[in-house]
């Protein structure tokens, strides 16, 4: 099976504090994962820490295929990361940012144009600064950034928060068009039926731990085998 | 790495274009200090014209630190600086590309500024090949250290008043070489001018050198 994340025993620290204690994850390429959560579990850190923005300090950390420990920078232009902040530069317009977003990626010149159009932002809407948008609108054009990209890994961060209903769709359907492509998605969100809807399997964190995340059980989790 | 440089200088450039910062502020704020240097010092007796290319050069400073400052307020906003880091981008490139467009703006405003002086303070411009070396050179040099000192300012709550601190003596020999450069220009006598041009040079060497394989570290801290 080839996994786009596996995580073994990975910590990640904020300060002197574990947000991340020892986590042991699997996702396999193709799956959506849905993380799940009270405040403070550690899934935004989770998500930052697979996207590279947060340090793995111990543990084993696979993305795509890489060591995140060893080699942050070689995953990153294969992931779109969804994040609270919508990493957009008020000065410039949509076209601007989604170009900027996508050429940094590598990836072709229509698909910053091809995003805008399947988020309803290529009309009047292109040529505005990202500054004057209104907080839903910025939350459309970070997601456009993400597509723009054409990322091998989504790392979505409550994703359907700000959006509007059509937007809301919009992102469900990208999602699964994404999943279906052989992208991955792992996304954190509160919205816990709209986002368990959208996912292909549920992890539980808490403490900084996944409680379920593993594919295959570790051999002490297996059924007891009972001697007569 | 130079697509990666031109791809960042286009974007912050096309950031300052938008939001004419260059234009409203830090052109006239340059402007305003020739102005009162104009006003502080006696323009009457010809000191204006024999000190005119220390005060371009202190000018010149002055202004480019708010450019600086510019060029990493626009990464501060929503994050912005996290896109870049998971952008993918070389971090050579990165720093090419963010001294780069410091460097254009600076080139810019000693365009500006070399006409302010010769109209305020009388001076005759002379040694065109020096002055041009020196302006290359010292431009250079500011904007590689600036960025350098830019990053490493960047991941703090008291940026804005630390970069000064931090970038005023390192770029001090930046400007007694280029002031005593363009002196000697202006002044005919080449001779003693070719030294400073070449210690410009050897800085601005050294600081693009420097910032090529640091940056990309320094970012991940900032």
């Amino acid at each position: 099976m080839a996994f786009a994340v596996r995580l073994r025993s990975a910590v990640s620290l904020l300060g002197r504090f574990p947000a991340l204690a020892g986590v042991d994850l699997d996702v396999a390429a193709g799956e959506i994962v849905l993380v799940q959560g009270a405040n403070g579990a550690g899934k935004t850190t989770l998500l930052r820490a697979c996207a590279g923005l947060a340090a793995f300090t111990a543990g084993e950390a696979e993305v795509l295929g890489h060591d995140l420990r060893k080699d942050r920078k070689a995953v990153r232009r294969r992931i779109g990361l969804l994040g609270h902040a919508t990493f957009l530069y008020d000065d410039l317009t949509v076209a601007d940012n989604l170009q900027f977003s996508a050429r940094a990626a590598g990836a072709d010149p229509g698909s910053a144009a091809d995003a805008m159009a399947r988020l309803g932002l290529d009309g009047r809407l292109r040529d505005v600064a990202a500054g004057r948008l209104s907080a839903g609108q910025r939350r459309r054009v970070a997601v456009a950034a993400v597509v723009a990209r054409h990322p091998d890994l989504w790392l979505l961060d409550e994703p359907h928060a700000g959006l509007d209903a059509g937007g809301r769709d919009i992102l469900d359907h990208l999602v699964r068009d994404a999943a279906a492509a052989g992208a991955t998605v792992l996304l954190a969100s509160h919205e816990l039926d709209r986002a368990a809807a959208l996912a292909t399997r549920t992890v539980v964190m808490a403490g900084g731990q996944v409680t379920n995340g593993l594919l295959t059980p570790p051999a002490a989790a297996k059924e007891p085998v009972h001697v007569a | 790495m130079w697509r990666d440089a031109a791809l960042v200088a286009g974007k912050d450039l096309r950031v300052e274009a938008r939001s004419r910062v260059g234009v409203n502020q830090v052109v006239p704020f340059a402007l305003l200090v020739l102005i009162v240097f104009a006003f502080a010092l006696d323009s009457d007796r010809g000191t204006l014209a024999s000190v005119g290319p220390g005060l371009f050069w202190v000018t010149v400073l002055f202004s480019g630190l708010l450019a600086i400052q510019r060029s990493f307020v626009i990464e501060a906003d929503d994050d912005a600086r996290d896109a870049l880091r998971l952008s993918g981008l070389d971090g050579a490139g990165i720093f090419l590309g963010k001294a780069g467009a410091v460097a254009a703006q600076l080139a810019v405003l000693e365009v500006v500024l070399a006409l302010g002086v010769v109209v305020l303070y009388n001076v005759h411009l002379h040694g065109a090949v020096m002055l041009l070396l020196t302006c290359l050179a010292a431009t250079v040099g500011l904007a590689a250290a600036g960025t350098v000192y830019g990053i490493i300012a960047a991941g703090l709550r008291v940026r804005d008043t630390l970069l000064p601190l931090l970038v005023l003596p390192v770029l001090a020999p930046v400007l007694l070489a280029a002031a005593r450069a363009c002196e000697a220009a202006l002044a005919g006598t080449p001779s003693e001018g070719w030294p400073w041009v070449r210690l410009l040079f050897v800085f601005a060497t050294i600081y693009v050198t420097f910032g090529v394989v640091a940056f990309g570290p320094l970012l991940e801290e900032a």
